[in-house]
């Protein structure tokens, strides 16, 4: 079924014309609650979700008919999770409308909107490891007598939704912990279905399974549809939703900005530009004049098994690259394995002429790195600040093993100085810190030792603008002073705006590498999302 | 794709069918039992070439496994339910002279019975509110009621050995029925009624959800907090049955009663496959843990050694044990992770 695509006109129309009754094409059918498919099962309108200090939801509209697969496209944090969290009974909206089969819905509790017909799979898949598939199918509302289990009947109640979703070679007994990621989403949906969902929200399911699960994935979902039953479909991936979608509805900045697009039929330069162009300022730093210099850093064809491959890049003192590439794409692991905290199986990392194959050596030889879980795995979060802020160069400070607490705290707040760290005193636990300034702890401990590459793996993740503005300044001083910097982000303007250098990185491999002013961000992110019109809209893009 | 039943085309790849990692590790610990049987033959000859001394130093076996297996199956559940009970054998003792004081006494045997089993709960019920809803770690608040309890049952005692003149209770450990004592059947009861509760019912599925991943759990609709006090008293309540069937083989109850029963019955689930991170544990496997314990110090009885040698070798057991399942759970890990 593919119908012809009008070239950019109708599509583009209808969602420059937002907000107007063209967003929401009034159906006929609203009052009658019929069955039939196509008819509007859910409709959101002006949906606002708050969270302190951030309007994650700020307007959102979105129908969803019977029988279709509805996919949401958006950047990070253009509110996708906080929509389906909502839906999910999470989240509780604080205005607009929701309506479900005709009625207002608010559900308060993850179980009400399962009871509702709402049933969510997310991303990291909720299953209980040593459970059978048929324990996990119908865990929290088992088929039981008196307490006790009903194995006959749950199990050929499960081997009857397997069988529907096309799986019924997949023993209901069999534990789940022995199956692998595609079989452990059938049980997911098996669960689903356990509750009579007509309505199910996938959250990039395609990001957890190889090419040819991602297939079955996609039968799976048209059987579902065939029966009446909605899908809402969340990736990242533009090929995908063209094969598997219906209808798009983009947003950002948590608000519709397009809704109800012909998945197959709009253009992806239509649907890149209504995710760009984002209205929060971005405050960078200027733009230092380039120098070349002999690179500090040379990774050469590093490779990981299913994770990325023949990954090549230079680094300079002074030099600020930026990797862009979404969740998955392998970026962490690439910058995980740069710092050696996973071994390569192919290929070399070379700093300054030595070679560094630990993380050991990696700090020796002037390394230094700033993790994503800033809390998880960067933090000590009960204790001082300036504990954290020591806590690669305390041995510096210790004599003879015993540590010079009065040194670190000295060492602590001239740093502290120079990050403008607020509060600045650093006996406060780092716990009571916020985001911004916990970041710029992890980053200042690096500027303790004297370091030569600093490793940035999405430093401003939860970090709010004001104190974003701040941490491009440091890093920015971090390379006046010499300091090579390597930096991963999703954020797409933010690599743009930091770095000097941009690599694109996509399914494990850099598929592009530009200076920051050659490159915009609608031509990154349609290289990150889509790779299929790379070539063509990098030379058609404008001119930087 | 012009059918509209669409066979399914990639099944989803199977594990290569092994031997069920239980079964492996149960045939492996009956194993060791044999090992054990066979160095006491080697080491005792004389002893084990007569057959009725070789009958009654198995039931003797058993019975010394009794008390301590049903303090096990309560263990291996709060431990799959992702927690831990360090103060059963205080509250075993507790129980104990709770029971046995004279006013109890005076009730009978039915009033001894309840008095130990409701004080077991009641201890039980008591530890599961301070970690399920006053949000204590299982360590800290159980650790707190070791102490307590145990001092509480000091206090109760005077520090005397309370001696049972309950006839019913006495003969408990010296009667059988079909020439097995029946303390042991008291074992094999809760065994069977631990294995139902964990394999067959609601109780048992949700307990290894909450354990095994409690954000699913609560997601899937599971009271976590309330399953978790559920899990506390159920402990309780068999400290309260092995609280019974101890005054029975001594004639007696003492506020020191069942020491450090809380490191055997930990060690014997552990031995028997049950995961102290939680969402783990067979019943079964719990069992034969205490069957090699209780055959451990039977082979340094009948060869006369001391307890310290035996201590020893335990707590060698004890660590090559979890070294064992912590190397196989690590290299499944990295399987699944390819």
């Amino acid at each position: 079924m593919t119908v012809p695509a009008p070239r950019d006109g109708a599509a583009a129309d209808a969602s420059t014309a937002l907000k107007t009754d063209e967003t929401v094409p009034a159906p006929p059918d609203e009052t009658n609650g019929g069955e039939g498919p196509g008819d509007v099962v859910l409709r959101l309108t002006d949906v606002v979700k708050t969270f302190p200090g951030v309007r994650a939801l700020d307007g959102v509209q979105l129908e969803v008919r019977a029988g279709e697969v509805h996919c949401l496209l958006g950047q990070n944090g253009a509110g996708k999770s906080t929509l389906i969290k909502t839906l999910a009974g999470v989240h509780r909206a604080d205005g607009g409308e929701i309506t479900w089969l005709g009625e207002p819905f608010a559900p308060a509790t993850p179980q009400a909107a399962m009871r509702a017909g709402i049933a969510t799979i997310y991303q990291e898949l909720d299953l209980v490891d040593d459970l059978s598939v048929a324990e996990n199918a119908f865990l929290g509302h088992e088929d039981s007598k008196l307490g006790f289990t009903r194995r006959r009947s749950t199990a050929s109640r499960t081997r009857e939704i397997l069988a529907r979703l096309g799986h019924a070679e997949i023993p209901p007994r069999q534990a789940v912990r022995s199956l692998p990621a595609a079989g452990k989403q059938v049980v997911s949906m098996a669960r689903a279905l356990s509750h009579e969902a007509r309505l199910i929200v996938m959250d990039e399911p395609s990001a957890v399974l190889a090419h040819d699960e991602v297939e079955n994935l996609f039968r799976i979902i048209r059987e579902l549809t065939a029966q009446g039953i909605a899908v809402i479909y969340i990736s990242h991936r533009l090929e995908e939703i063209r094969e598997i979608g219906d209808r798009v509805t983009v947003l950002k900045d948590g608000r519709t900005t397009a809704a109800n697009l012909p998945a197959r039929g709009t253009p992806t330069r239509d649907l890149v530009s209504r995710m760009t162009g984002r209205t929060i300022e971005y405050v960078f730093p200027p733009r230092r004049p380039a120098e070349q210099r002999d690179p500090l850093l040379v990774v050469d064809g590093l490779g990981r098994t299913g994770e990325f491959a023949d990954a090549s890049l230079t680094v300079a003192p002074g030099e600020i690259v930026g990797i862009a590439g979404l969740v998955g794409s392998g970026r962490s692991e690439l910058l995980e394995t740069i710092f050696g905290a996973r071994t390569a199986d192919t290929g070399t990392v070379t700093l300054d002429g030595a070679r560094i194959t630990s993380v050991g050596r990696a700090v020796r030889n002037g390394m230094g790195m700033a993790p994503e879980e800033r809390k998880s795995q960067a933090l000590l979060l009960d204790e001082p600040v300036y504990k954290n802020m020591t806590l690669a160069s305390f041995s510096n400070f210790a004599k003879v093993g015993f540590t010079d607490v009065a040194g670190e705290r000295k060492a602590a707040e001239k740093t502290a100085d120079a990050l403008e760290l607020r509060p600045r005193d650093v006996n406060r636990p780092i716990r009571t810190l916020s985001g911004g300034n916990q970041q710029k702890v992890v980053v200042g401990r690096w500027l303790l030792e004297d370091t030569k590459l600093l490793l940035l793996d999405e430093p401003t993740r939860g970090v709010d603008v004001g104190a974003r503005a701040e941490l491009y300044q440091v890093i920015h001083d971090l390379a006046e002073r010499g300091v090579g910097v390597l930096l991963v982000s999703s954020e797409v303007p933010e690599v743009l705006g930091l770095a000097d250098r941009v690599l694109v990185m996509r399914e494990g491999r850099i598929i592009h590498e530009a200076a920051a002013g050659d490159i915009d961000e609608d031509a990154v992110l349609d290289m990150i999302m889509a790779g299929s019109l790379t070539t063509e809209s990098i030379l058609e893009g404008e001119p930087a | 794709m012009t059918t509209q039943t669409a066979p399914p085309e990639a099944p989803i790849k199977q594990q290569r069918r092994k031997l069920d990692e239980n079964t492996l590790r149960n045939l492996g610990l009956v194993g060791v039992l044999v090992l054990l049987i066979v160095v006491g033959i080697i080491t005792k000859p004389d002893l084990y070439s007569d057959p009725t001394w070789v009958k009654n130093n198995f039931l003797t076996i058993l019975q010394q496994a009794s008390a301590i297996g049903v303090v096990t199956v309560g263990m291996t559940f709060v431990i799959i339910g992702g927690g831990i009970d360090l103060s059963v054998g205080a509250i075993i003792a507790l129980a104990g002279v709770w029971a046995t004081t004279l006013a109890t006494q005076s009730y009978g045997a039915g009033g001894m019975i309840f008095t130990a089993l409701v004080v077991g709960i009641a201890v039980g019920l008591v530890n599961g509110v301070l970690i399920s809803y006053g949000k204590l770690v299982p360590f800290i608040a159980t650790l707190a009621m070791l102490v307590a309890a145990r001092g509480l049952a000091a206090q109760i005692s005077g520090k005397q050995t309370q001696v049972s003149a309950n006839d019913f209770i006495n003969s408990l450990a010296s009667e059988r029925l079909l020439g097995i004592p029946l303390l042991v059947w008291i074992l094999f009861l809760v065994v069977a009624a631990g294995w139902v509760l964990l394999n067959r019912t609601t109780f048992g599925r949700r307990t290894v959800a909450v354990g095994g991943n409690p954000e699913a759990a609560r997601l899937a609709g599971i009271n976590v907090k309330r399953h978790t006090l559920l899990l506390y008293a159920l402990s309780g309540l068999c400290c309260g049955i092995g609280a019974i069937m101890l005054t029975s083989q001594a004639t007696s109850a003492q506020a020191a009663m069942a020491n450090l029963y809380e490191l055997d019955a930990i060690a014997a689930a552990i031995i028997g496959g049950t995961l102290l991170s939680g969402g783990r544990g067979t019943i079964v496997g719990a069992l034969f843990g205490v069957l090699v314990f209780s055959t451990i110090t039977n082979l340094f009885a009948i060869n006369n050694l001391s307890t310290e040698v035996q201590n020893m070798v335990k707590g060698a057991i004890i660590v090559l044990a979890v070294l064992i399942q912590q190397f196989r759970y690590k290299s499944l890990t990295q399987l699944f992770k390819r």
